[in-house]
């Protein structure tokens, strides 16, 4: 079932939130999301252990090299996402990126603790999942009606959380089994992968024909305009494009945010990674509700409201409460993610003609993860100048600001399958 | 929901999908056993390896396992009892091995001359320094905590300390009273690592870092207290006569962050030594005139040890490929 977003007129309407099956193939990108992430979590999980223990790796070269794949994983993305575009290849572009990913755990395992050898899986891995990105949020948006978008993100978000989650116990697991052989880990995550790979061939159809078919040139964004610009042009997208990078310069990133509450609580190391824990496991539960919610009342609220459910939290950590109200925040945190991921791909996806969906999300997701980026660096630096109560009332601050600004900024409600049309 | 996709394809299909969650699992679940099978290194030393020879007793990379390095230059004695980090002298050998598992775990295993055990103690982390006072009599070994945001919040380290002659083991010293210029210092953020004992077992000199900065601190076991000396000095490794200190300092060289020095404790002065790469570890004294250090090996292996002379002249030598933790026994 093609129901390409095409805001259909012979489309009957049905009430929103209407008790529809979830497109085949949202569940089954779902599904190598969630298999893929268990591979990856793995590796993720003993990564720190392997390079500091295996390799004397120092823990300054381990971040700066984390550190720097994060920040290149951007312009692939980019990449990714306009390969996508050229004649509708998104399964094919996402493959390659899952396969990348999956034949970056094999050269763990070859490299053998050779610094350069590790060094190169690990980039590309950092690439496959780049390029992966855009091209499979594409492809959800392309699986079905507008009107049920945010429901089919909150879905495939759910199960890729449940990998996430996953991944790490199978990783401690496998340790634990072997009395701490590292290689174990990266073939099982390999196999893992691999498994994920298939599962795309087999389950995920070809992105639909209005991704390529002939309503757009055989290859549109090649030659002399770029992707960028051409997804730039529309105003309704600029505005989405706007809003979540204004936002994103001013979230201050988890890794701090966590800081903060381990700092207020005095919490014990051990303690410690349970705050992310916490917050994915509240994730997976809201995500489909999100979505839900979104699709009833329109994505710019929901979007708003999550932001603002991260505004609440730095609020609990600004102000003088009792310890365990500190628990709110991740809590909070995960409406936050809940109500702000899916549900962004689900504001912007509609807007875009299908032909420059990927390439338009890939842009997307680069502006709001460098605005992040830079909200983050500039909330270390206040951190370190101001200290940390003034750096924080700063950033709760120019998070108001911004929810104020994309208030105004954002389209009001750009589901409604007129303004669809429109960008169309 | 392809449409096309008939019965008998979808059933294709999902044998297809059967067939490689066998393979796929049986594999993985081989390698598991496999590796399972393979299990630890062999813990214990062969019976015909002691430390009784004098010698250069280093960690081999290749085996994990203490190996003894012939100066003449023919092939090194192994067999020794495998350690992620070791060092021996007097009387006593030092063992740190990691225990299987998350968390991670830290056993110091104390061993005689003929590999004989002492005592054994657990400590969470991973090991990472390991030093016996020169009359074998007090030992100090140093474990990271790694957690899950490495990067993010740093490293934390723990050191602990243990007296053989009295049984007095501290797990964690980073409760002892520490005066930085001359005050009392209090701060929730102190961590220890790299303690290197003077001749009489009771003067110690270690590194502590707080609030961003290391220093050098003397300690007094007796007495129980420390105080810092000097700002920016890491690992630090007393010479045999007590005179100068070899350790690591944080350059403004961003390719090679830590360079190596000797400090004099008699007039407290520094002079880099001829080594320009970075080093990550706490040199060892192999004489009176000669530090040795592990770098990252060359070709393949792991690290490999180099020497480089003491007074800041000479150039580096390679002294043992594939080779980690040096200790000079005599």
């Amino acid at each position: 079932m093609y129901l390409a977003n095409t805001g259909r007129p012979d489309a009957p309407p049905r009430p929103p939130g209407a008790r529809r099956r979830v497109p085949a193939t949202v569940i089954a990108l779902g599904a190598v999301s969630l298999v893929t992430d268990v591979s990856s979590e793995m590796v993720t999980a003993v990564l720190p252990l392997y390079l500091v223990l295996g390799l004397g790796l120092s823990p300054l070269q381990f971040g700066f090299l984390d550190g720097m794949f994060n920040g290149a994983t951007a312009l692939v993305r980019l990449l990714g996402g306009r390969l996508a575009d050229r004649g509708g290849r998104h399964k094919r572009v996402a493959g390659a990126g899952y396969l990348l990913s999956a034949l970056s755990r094999l050269g763990l395992l070859l490299a053998d603790g050779a610094t350069a050898g590790i060094a190169g899986s690990l980039a590309a891995d950092r690439i496959g999942k780049g390029v992966r990105t855009a091209p499979r949020d594409a492809l959800i948006s392309l699986s079905g009606p507008p009107e049920t978008l945010g429901r089919a993100f909150g879905v495939h978000r759910a199960m890729d959380t449940t990998g996430a989650l996953l991944g790490p116990l199978a990783a401690f697991a496998v340790l634990w089994a072997t009395a701490d052989a590292y290689d174990a880990v990266f073939a099982v995550s390999f196999c893992t992968g691999l498994l994920g790979v298939l599962l795309l061939v087999l389950y995920v159809p070809p992105a639909p024909a209005g991704a390529s078919g002939p309503s757009a040139p055989a290859a549109p964004p090649v030659g002399p305009t770029p992707l960028a610009r051409t997804a730039l042009r529309d105003p309704a997208f600029r505005r989405i494009l706007y809003a979540a990078s204004l936002l994103g310069a001013a979230t201050i990133g988890d890794s701090f945010l966590y800081l903060l509450i381990q700092r207020a609580l005095d919490l014990p190391a051990a303690l410690f990674p349970l705050l992310p824990l916490g917050a994915a496991a509240g994730y997976l539960l809201l995500a489909v509700p999100a979505g839900r919610i979104a699709d009833r009342v329109g994505r710019r609220l929901p979007f708003l409201a999550g932001h603002t459910a991260l505004l609440g939290a730095y609020a609990v950590l600004l102000l003088p409460v009792a310890r365990p109200t500190l628990a709110v925040v991740p809590v909070l945190l995960a409406v936050f993610y809940a109500s702000t991921d899916g549900v962004l791909m689900a504001l912007a996806g509609p807007v875009l003609p299908a032909h420059r969906r990927a390439g338009g999300l890939a842009v997307l997701q680069t502006g709001q993860a460098l605005a992040r980026l830079l909200g983050a660096a500039g909330f270390g630096a206040a951190w370190t100048f101001w200290g940390r109560g003034p750096a924080l009332g700063t950033a709760a601050l120019a998070l108001a600001a911004a929810l104020a600004a994309a208030w105004r900024i954002l389209p009001a409600s750009p589901t409604a399958p007129d303004t669809t049309q429109e960008a169309l | 929901m392809n449409p096309r996709a008939t019965r008998p394809r979808r059933l294709r299909r999902l044998l297809l999908v059967l067939l490689a969650v066998l393979l796929l699992g049986g594999g993985s679940l081989g390698y598991v056993l496999h590796a399972r099978h393979r299990g630890l290194p062999a813990a214990a030393a062969d019976g015909s390896f002691s430390l009784a020879e004098p010698g250069l007793y280093y960690r081999d990379s290749a085996t994990g396992r203490v190996a003894r390095h012939d100066g003449a230059g023919g092939p090194p004695a192994t067999g020794g009892p495998a350690c992620e980090r070791f060092h021996a002298a007097g009387e006593r050998v030092l063992c740190l091995r990691k225990l299987p598992g998350i968390p991670a775990r830290t056993q110091a295993l104390v061993l005689d001359r003929r590999l004989r055990e002492i005592q054994r103690v657990t400590v969470p982390g991973i090991p990472n320094r390991a030093r016996v006072s020169a009359s074998g009599n007090v030992l100090s070994w140093t474990a990271f905590a790694v957690g899950d945001s490495y990067a993010a919040t740093g490293f934390s380290t723990r050191t602990s300390l243990l007296d053989l002659r009295t049984g007095y083991l501290v797990k964690s010293m980073e409760d002892i009273p520490l005066t930085i210029d001359g005050t009392r210092y209090h701060a929730p953020d102190v961590n220890y690592w790299g303690v290197t004992f003077a001749a009489d077992d009771n003067r110690f000199y270690a590194t502590v870092s707080t609030r961003g900065r290391t220093h050098l601190v003397e300690g007094d076991l007796r007495n129980w207290s420390a105080r810092a000396l000097r700002e920016n000095v890491e690992c630090p490794s007393l010479s045999p006569d007590n005179t100068r200190i070899a350790f690591k300092k944080v350059s403004d060289d961003l390719a090679a962050p830590w360079r190596l020095y000797v400090l004099d404790l008699a007039d407290l002065r520094e002079h880099p030594l001829a080594e320009t790469r970075s080093v990550d570890d706490q040199a060892a004294w192999l004489d009176d005139g000669t530090v040795g250090y592990a770098l990252p090996g060359r070709e393949g292996r792991a690290d490999d040890i180099w020497s480089v002379p003491a007074d800041g002249t000479g150039r580096p030598r390679l002294l043992v490929p594939g080779g980690s933790s040096p200790a000079a026994a005599n």
